[in-house]
This record gives C-alpha cells, sequence and structure tokens, in this order.
C-alpha cells in the first residue's frame, strides 16, 4: 500500500489556496512515496469545484457532495476523510494547516480507524529512503524538528504559504462520487452561523503581506495608519499582544507566540519593540520591514531592512511611495 | 457531570531555546516550566462548569517533571483532586491522550477542558485525540463558551470569521486565549488546597507513533541592515524592497 491523500479545504465551492499548496506538494513527492495522489473534496455542490481540479495532475478526486456537508463537523468530515483513505490505501495524508486542518488531522490520527501518526504544521517534507520526513516548528518557532513515523499512515498537516502552489497539471484525475458514511446523529457539534470579520478583512495566517502594529501605534485610532500601508500591499492587519490585550484590536490579529504564527512573503512591523514571543510568530517570514523610533529596539535583529523614526511620519510616505509604483 | 481538566507543563515562553546534546530534546537547564498559558483558560472554564453541574473536577497532568506546586495551585482555584501520571518514556499526544483516557474512564461521562495547544510541541492535538478517544465531540480554540441546559453554544475563530457551534455534553472543548477571565486563588482557598488529594501514578508509555530525528535550531535570520532615519529613507527602503528583495 502506497500513495497519498490530499483533504481539500473549500468555502462555498472555492478550494482554498492553502489546500492547492498541499495538493501541489503531494504531486511533486508522487514518485518519492510511490502510489498515486487523491484528492478528497467534502461539501455541497461541488461538481465545479471538482471539475476544476480534473487536470491539477491528482489521480484522482473523492467528492463527498451532500447538503449536511456544507458546514464542517469534526465527525461528519472525519468518517468520509477516513473512508476515502482506507479505500485508497494511502500511507501519507496531507492536508492544509488551516483552523479546519488542525481540528480534522488530529482527528483523523487519533482515532482508532487510521494506526497513524500526526505531524502538525510542517514546513518541509521529504522522502529518505521510502520514509516520510516531516520538518516542523515547535516552541513557536524557536526550532524545528524532524520526525518519521512509526505507524501505517502518516498525517501531516501543512503550514499554509510555505510549500508551493504551482500544479504540475497532465493527465485527467477520474472523478469519483462517494456517498458520507454518516448520518445526522453521529454529529455532536453543529455550525449554526459563520460571521465574516468586519470588511472580510484577510487573516493575518493566510495573507502574502502582513503590516503589524504594536503599542506604537498608540491608540485603536492610530490603525488607520497601519491599514493604509496594508491596504496599499493588498495585505492583512496584524497586531502584538499588548495592543490586543489594551483592546485596540481583536485577537484574530495577534502575531506571535500565543497568537498566530505567520509567514508572509513581507512582514512590516510598526511600533513593535521585538519581544521573543512576537519574533516566534514572525521570525519566518521572507522578508522583514520594522519601522521603530529606538534604534535599539530588538526587531532590529531580525529586520532585513530598519528605518529608525516615527510612524506616524515614515508609513504613510511608504504608503504614498507604494501607490505610486506602477505594476 | 464530571470535569476533566487537562494540564501541560511547559517552557516559560520568554524561554530562549538550547539543544540538548542528544540533538533530540531541549537542554533543561535554567528553564522555568509553567502551566501551559492556554489551560489558564481551559481551567477557569472547567471551575466554571463545576459551579454550574453537579460533579467533580479532576485535573490531570502527565510528565515526570516536578509539578506538584503549579498542580496545588490549580487545587486552589477549585479543582477537587490532582493526578500526575509519570510516564516510563516521554510521550506525544497518542500517547498523553490515550493515558489519560483509560485513567479517567470511572469518572464518565465527564466533560474535557484542554488548551487549544501545548507551546513546546505547538501540536493542538491532545484534547481531538482524546474526544476519539473517549467517543465524545469536540470544539477545537474556543474562543468563547456559553452554557446551555444540555450543553454549550461556543465561538472559535476561522480564517477570516467567526464560527458560531452548538455541542452537547459530555464533550471536549480546547481553549483559546480569552474564553474567560481565570481566576486567582486567595490565601484561604490555598491553605484548603493542602489537604486535597494529589496522587503521582508512574505508568507504562505506549509505543511512540513518531520518532524524532533531531531538533535544531532555525538558521539564523542573515544579519540585516538600517536603511536610514526617519522618512527620507522611504524611497531607499522601496527601492530595497524592489530590486533586492523583490517583494514589490
Ligand atoms: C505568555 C506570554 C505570551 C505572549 N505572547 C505574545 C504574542 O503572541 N505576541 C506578542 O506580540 N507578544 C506576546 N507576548 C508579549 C510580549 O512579551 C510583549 O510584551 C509584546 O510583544 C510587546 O508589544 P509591543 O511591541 O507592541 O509593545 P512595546 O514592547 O511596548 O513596544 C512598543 C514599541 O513601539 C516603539 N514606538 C513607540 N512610539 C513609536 C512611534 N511613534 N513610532 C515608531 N515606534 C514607536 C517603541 O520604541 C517600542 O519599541 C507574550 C507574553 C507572555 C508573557
Ligand atoms: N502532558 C500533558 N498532560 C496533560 N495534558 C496535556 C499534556 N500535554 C498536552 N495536554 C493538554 O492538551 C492540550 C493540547 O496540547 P498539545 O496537543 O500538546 O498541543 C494542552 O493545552 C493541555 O490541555
Amino acid at each position: 500500500m502506497s500513495g497519498i491523500c490530499v483533504i481539500l479545504e473549500q468555502r462555498g465551492g472555492d478550494v482554498k489556496r492553502a489546500s492547492i499548496e498541499a495538493l501541489a506538494e503531494a504531486l511533486r513527492q508522487r514518485s518519492a512515496i510511490g502510489g498515486g495522489v487523491t484528492a478528497i473534496l467534502m461539501g455541497s455542490d461541488m461538481a465545479t469545484a471538482a471539475e476544476q481540479l480534473k487536470s491539477s495532475g491528482a489521480d484522482k478526486i473523492v467528492v463527498f457532495d451532500r447538503g449536511d456537508l456544507a458546514h464542517y463537523s469534526t465527525e461528519g468530515y472525519r468518517s468520509c476523510a477516513v473512508q476515502a483513505i482506507q479505500a485508497s490505501g494511502a500511507t501519507a495524508v496531507f492536508i492544509a494547516a488551516t483552523v479546519q486542518g488542525r481540528d480534522l488531522a488530529p482527528s483523523l490520527a487519533g482515532g482508532a480507524a487510521l494506526d497513524a501518526g500526526y505531524a502538525a504544521d510542517c514546513t518541509d517534507v521529504e522522502v529518505d529512503g521510502g520514509r516520510v520526513i516531516a520538518t516542523r516548528p515547535v516552541y513557536a518557532g524557536k526550532a524545528t524538528v524532524k520526525v518519521a513515523c512509526n505507524s501505517a499512515t502518516f498525517v501531516l498537516s501543512l503550514r499554509p504559504n510555505v510549500f508551493d502552489a504551482s500544479l504540475t497539471g497532465g493527465g485527467e484525475a477520474v472523478i469519483e462520487s462517494a456517498d458520507p458514511p454518516f448520518t445526522e446523529g453521529d454529529v455532536g457539534t453543529h455550525v449554526t452561523s459563520i460571521s465574516d470579520d468586519a470588511g472580510g478583512s484577510r487573516d493575518v495566517a493566510e495573507a502574502d503581506v502582513v503590516v503589524s502594529g504594536g503599542r506604537g501605534v498608540g491608540g485603536p485610532e492610530g490603525f488607520a495608519t497601519i491599514q493604509a500601508l496594508a491596504e496599499a500591499l493588498d495585505g492583512a492587519v496584524g497586531a502584538s499582544r499588548a495592543v490586543v490585550d489594551l483592546g485596540w484590536r481583536p485577537h484574530a490579529e495577534q502575531v506571535g507566540q500565543t497568537g498566530k504564527v505567520v509567514s508572509p512573503k513581507l512582514y512590516v512591523a510598526c511600533g513593535i519593540s521585538g519581544a521573543i514571543q512576537h519574533l516566534a510568530g514572525m521570525r519566518t517570514s521572507k522578508v522583514i520591514v520594522a519601522v521603530n523610533k529606538d534604534a535599539e529596539a530588538p526587531i532590529f535583529k531580525v529586520a532585513d531592512y530598519g528605518i529608525v523614526g516615527d510612524l506616524f511620519e515614515v508609513v504613510p510616505a511608504l504608503t504614498e511611495a507604494i501607490g505610486q509604483l506602477e505594476d | 457531570m464530571n470535569a476533566i481538566c487537562c494540564i501541560a507543563r511547559v517552557p516559560d515562553t520568554a524561554t530562549r531555546i538550547k539543544i540538548a546534546g542528544d540533538g533530540r530534546s531541549i537542554d533543561p537547564e535554567g528553564v522555568q516550566y509553567v502551566i501551559n498559558p492556554y489551560d489558564e483558560f481551559a481551567l477557569e472554564a472547567a471551575i466554571q462548569f463545576k459551579e454550574q453541574h453537579e460533579g467533580e473536577l479532576l485535573v490531570i497532568h502527565v510528565g515526570d517533571g516536578d509539578f506538584s506546586k503549579d498542580l496545588r495551585q490549580c487545587l486552589a482555584k477549585g479543582a477537587d483532586r490532582a493526578i500526575q501520571l509519570k510516564p516510563s518514556a516521554p510521550v506525544g499526544p497518542h500517547g498523553i491522550s490515550a493515558l489519560i483516557a483509560e485513567k479517567v474512564a470511572s469518572l464518565l461521562p465527564a466533560t474535557v477542558f484542554c488548551g487549544k495547544q501545548a507551546v513546546d510541541g505547538d501540536v493542538g492535538g491532545t484534547g481531538i485525540m482524546l474526544a476519539g478517544a473517549l467517543g465524545v465531540p469536540a470544539v477545537a480554540k474556543v474562543s468563547s463558551l456559553e452554557f446551555t441546559d444540555t450543553g454549550a453554544t461556543c465561538t472559535r475563530e476561522i480564517e477570516g470569521g467567526t464560527e458560531t457551534l452548538e455541542t452537547t455534553f459530555p464533550c471536549v472543548l480546547t481553549f483559546e486565549k480569552g474564553a474567560n477571565e481565570p481566576r486567582r486563588a486567595g490565601l484561604k482557598e490555598i491553605m484548603a488546597a493542602k489537604k486535597k488529594p494529589l496522587d503521582v501514578e508512574e505508568v507504562t508509555a505506549p509505543d511512540p507513533k513518531l520518532e524524532i530525528l533531531s531538533l535544531q535550531l532555525p538558521p539564523p535570520r542573515p544579519e540585516g541592515r538600517i536603511v536610514g532615519e526617519g522618512k527620507e529613507s522611504v524611497p531607499e527602503l522601496v527601492r530595497l524592497l524592489r530590486e533586492e528583495a523583490k517583494v514589490l
């Protein structure tokens, strides 16, 4: 038995980019692991989404399409995924390490159905002599660990924004529709509503660019300056814990050891001192820019580019300069 | 209904990690260990649960460190008894959840309170795996909670939004920071906690599902540079971001 199953996450029929990254990584590892790549799609009205993935390069797409899969439930999704994984004989399961993925993955691995090990939030996958080796950050990125699995199946959740999303394409996937093996009584939790954050703002953990503000922003109003730069860069707003604790910004925006761990292409830290817990959440960003009026602030130790100065002068100037760039 | 709160012991978040000689674990020298920050919220929710439902509140910890002072704190805040299971070998979320499931069998049905993740391994697996082992539903990452007659209404943050869920008890809930305001124990409670039972038991560790090959510090970031002072340096920054870093 061999092969890789990729569990895709979708909202309203759109497959998440982080899931495409996981699929792309599975396709890259296909020959090393052996067997085929099976994508698993769960939701309601999935026909278009399945069709769109037909030429992704996957060998097979298993679709569970039923009204009660419109909202995620651990038990419902788990039963579908377990059935498809077992049917495929896959020894590796890839899933994007989103909120949903980090709920589903341990539930698959922890259940009795699959004898599986679980590596969370992986940043690298390699295969050595047929053995899958996962690299993952621990201690909020202060260290990384390499692990291999002793069980028949290895479930890996892959950190968003780390793996290349380009699909190899080629071939045509077999689309197979499967019946969800659960009934209403099997599910103990129900989503009753989902609300989008005000303005449908982009999530820090998913964004390519994050502009974060710290206590130096001075108050909730000051965040208009941060927001403007984030918009100019088509990015998301982040915050330090100090700012969240003061109630200036919602917890969903907190970056750091007890907030979100982000690794965008560009991270701009404004008025953030760079405490160890904050650095833990953003030090894997590709490029870090810091604006701080204190030349001694520790943030400058990890920043690729720093400007010493008042953020209320520097950030608007930066916003303007970026607005003037032609694409 | 009984309540169970799972407490992990982790290095203080201000710790600078050093790798031990075996290349697979951290050097414990000088590390200060604390209750996992998220577990403080789990404990508070468990105490509130106990106040509303009849039953016992057990605090359980798996690990071989000296944790009695912290477990006494949990007792002072309102837990009825504490158990520390000392495994014969290091265990991860799989092993921890299996050991806890076995130990609490006689207390079921019980609602279980965990943190969303332990800030050492950062897995976020134990609570969810425990739910599987106990055959009950789980709601992970609860950021606010209201008890209903038969269960709870929970919210959690998802990418770009908030999800509201309903669950019935018994279940496993794992907590996000800020879900409640953890209480402090008063002097009287601290004194009273000295008489509450705290048992330490040696247990056989289950076979590990994962093999740790190596633990490493991340590669240091290449030395950065100060582009300049004030807004005059913005054009140079933009040039560097475009031409050198190629992110604009
Ligand atoms: C258990 C635990 C977990 C934690 N988890 C996190 C976490 O997840 N994320 C996190 O961020 N923190 C976390 N912290 C908190 C962390 O230790 C710091 O307290 C926090 O990051 C500081 O936030 P800050 O940089 O915004 O504020 P400060 O440290 O107060 O820094 C403000 C900075 O702004 C600069 N400044 C002021 N005015 C201006 C101006 N006009 N222009 C430019 N610069 C200016 C100052 O020079 C200073 O460097 C945690 C702490 C603990 C104990
Ligand atoms: N060694 C442990 N003993 C008891 N509970 C634990 C232990 N490790 C983790 N937990 C619980 O499980 C949660 C998630 O931990 P983890 O799966 O390691 O990220 C923690 O917040 C604790 O509530």
